[in-house]
């Protein structure tokens, strides 16, 4: 699997990471590279084998559905960038 | 006493307990330290007057008979772990000015332990690095250096400044994380003991994400005593993360009786890389011979799935890490680019992450997108995380046939200079963990001890690997290794 500059703008996209286009080849090179490295899980076979979701085998427990937290308005506001009126401030999303 | 920064975690805490030094005075020994270590960039975030407040605390409840655990004891934290009122930046620029309304659990349970902080490690960004160079801060440097040349060295990473700072005496110890050998490596680089407990014992919750299925906290110390000690302080159930376990944590200090008679040492086969330098093969045949010496039997094992556990790791790492990375939006917190007339909230996305976030993070993210995106889940994702079920069952293997712990060498290598990689493809780079990253796969505890120093002095770290849980034996196996090995060196300070 070869990636070309196309695929190296598409993934920039989808990561919403701006890659400016004389960074596309130098980038898609870098892609190879590790995917290359990568590939070599083509050569084991895992027939019948399940993904590993969890490391240890735990469930997850379970908690009574009930409020425990909130009401911290003030602190979850006072990292924002910009924050107004008790809301985070974003630019227009809807036209 | 003199040089009270040279103290571990048990000689001080012997001290303060005798009386015969105040933690005020630990607390000043060390800041005097920091303050003439500049040079090595270790610490980021200084916080002399909170070190001193929390030490003053610590003398009156010494004085009072109530001391704790680690009650007194000056550490640094990396800059990974979200401290309440105290940047935590995760080495990035995307996270500037971020001062968190709480407190890790991990750090917050070193404080309720007593605990002094002196401030925050530098570290790789987003603990993606194996050389600390992709902070935001710049490099930590490590104090150890090659015979009489000057050149400077990596600490390791992505735990670099708290090897660093633990090794040059800027502190008793320091935290660390770990995803695929983040406190091993640096903790081999520069002489010091790191540990990296069983997946689920140390509470996540706080310590900004990377891959949070290999991601563990756990403690840099001088030694394998000082290990336990703050090892049990960190451990411990946290409703806050889903995935912490909730086990009893063990007293591992009274578990150190070396005692490794008819226990079983495994040596695995595949560790024995094509290329292995020479010196890094003599300090495994002698730590074999240690452990020997100690009693246990020495057997040969296989785990046949070594080869594919880097490169498993680098689908499901940047996996996760690109899910986990995607909340650094310009929004909540951190770094928010400026934007142009007429730009939208996308613009505003993609300029705020290409700004906030290095090259390696970037690259990270995007691999990860690509693994993850539709049309190749299966072939990368899905496939890595069936190869990761194969390397845990090679340890399923080995530990059903009687295997108390695995022997490895912790590194490929000693410390390397810094700057030597810039030019390297990042795969490279990536060979540092050959060694440790398997241990992550398998959410397996791991330790590395220093245990000799190559031909140009630099220190060399052998690598106990136990079964899940098992710390307790895990460290008492770490303990008559550092035992026999006798490493007392420490760097002669230039800085």
């Amino acid at each position: 699997m070869s990636i070309d500059e196309s695929t190296a703008a598409r993934v920039a996209k989808l990561a919403r990471i701006k890659v400016e286009p004389e960074a596309l080849p130098a980038l898609a090179q870098e892609f190879n590279t590790i995917l290359g490295f990568i590939e070599q899980l083509n050569e084991v076979d895992v027939e019948g084998v399940e993904p590993m979701t969890s490391v240890t085998p735990q469930k997850l427990r379970w908690r009574a559905d009930v409020v425990n937290d909130g009401d911290q308005q003030t602190k979850v506001l006072a990292n924002a960038p910009d924050a107004r009126e008790g809301f985070f401030a974003v630019p227009k999303v809807v036209e | 006493m003199d040089n009270l920064n040279k103290l571990g975690l048990a000689e001080a805490r012997d001290a303060l307990r005798a009386g015969d030094v105040t933690s005020k005075e630990l607390v000043q020994a060390c800041l005097t330290a920091i303050e003439g270590a500049g040079a090595l960039n270790a610490f980021v975030h200084h916080t002399p007057e909170l070190a001193m407040e929390q030490a003053e605390a610590a003398d009156a409840r010494l004085k009072a008979g109530d001391a704790p655990a680690m009650c007194g004891l000056p550490i640094g934290i990396k800059d990974l772990f979200c401290t309440k009122g105290v940047p935590s930046q995760a080495g990035s620029r995307i996270l500037e000015g971020f001062i968190p309304e709480y407190e890790s659990t991990v750090s917050q349970q070193l404080l309720d332990a007593g605990a002094v902080t002196l401030g925050k490690l530098n570290m790789d960004e987003f603990a993606m690095g194996s050389s600390n160079e992709t902070s935001v801060y710049g490099n930590a440097v490590n104090p150890w250096r090659r015979g009489n040349d000057d050149a400077a060295l990596t600490p390791g990473g992505s735990s670099g400044g708290s090897a660093a700072a633990v090794a040059a005496d800027l502190c008793l110890a320091a935290t660390g994380t770990d995803t695929g050998g983040s406190i091993r490596q640096p903790a081999a680089f520069t002489g010091i003991t790191g540990i990296k407990p069983t997946y689920g014992r140390c509470s996540r919750w706080g310590v900004v994400a990377f891959a949070s299925s290999l991601d563990q906290a756990g403690p840099m110390t001088k030694n394998v005593r000082d290990a336990a000690i703050m090892l049990e302080a960190m451990c411990g159930h946290d409703a806050k993360d889903s995935t912490s376990v909730d086990l009893a944590v063990p007293n591992f200090e009274a578990a150190l009786t070396g005692d490794m008679r008819g226990k079983k040492i495994g040596i695995p086969r595949e560790y024995r890389m094509d290329g292995m330098s020479a010196e890094i093969d003599a300090l495994w045949q002698n730590g074999i011979a240690m452990m020997k010496d100690a009693g246990a039997e020495i057997v040969d094992i296989s785990l046949p799935h070594t080869k594919y556990a880097l490169p498993a790791y680098y689908v499901i790492a940047p996996a996760e890490a690109s899910s986990n990375l995607a909340r650094y939006d310009g929004v909540r917190y951190g770094h928010r680019a400026k934007l142009a007339p007429g730009d939208g909230i996308t613009e505003m996305y993609e300029r705020t992450r290409a700004e906030g976030f290095g090259h390696e993070v970037q690259r990270r993210v995007m691999v990860g997108t690509y693994v993850l995106s539709a049309g190749f889940y299966d072939a990368y994702y899905n496939r890595a995380r069936k190869v990761r079920t194969l390397i845990k069952r090679d340890f399923e293997d080995a530990f059903a046939q009687g295997i108390d712990c695995i022997l490895t060498p912790a590194t490929p290598s000693a410390a390397f200079g810094l700057g030597e990689m810039t030019d390297a493809d990042p795969v490279a780079m990536y060979l540092n963990d050959v060694f440790t990253v398997t241990v992550n796969l398998a959410g397996l505890p791991g330790i590395s001890v220093p245990a000799g120093q190559d031909g140009q002095g630099l220190p060399l770290g052998l690598q106990l690997i136990g079964r899940p849980w098992e710390e307790a034996d895990l460290l008492s196996s770490a303990y008559a290794l550092e035992k026999r090995a006798g490493f007392v060196a420490k760097p002669e300070k230039w800085w």
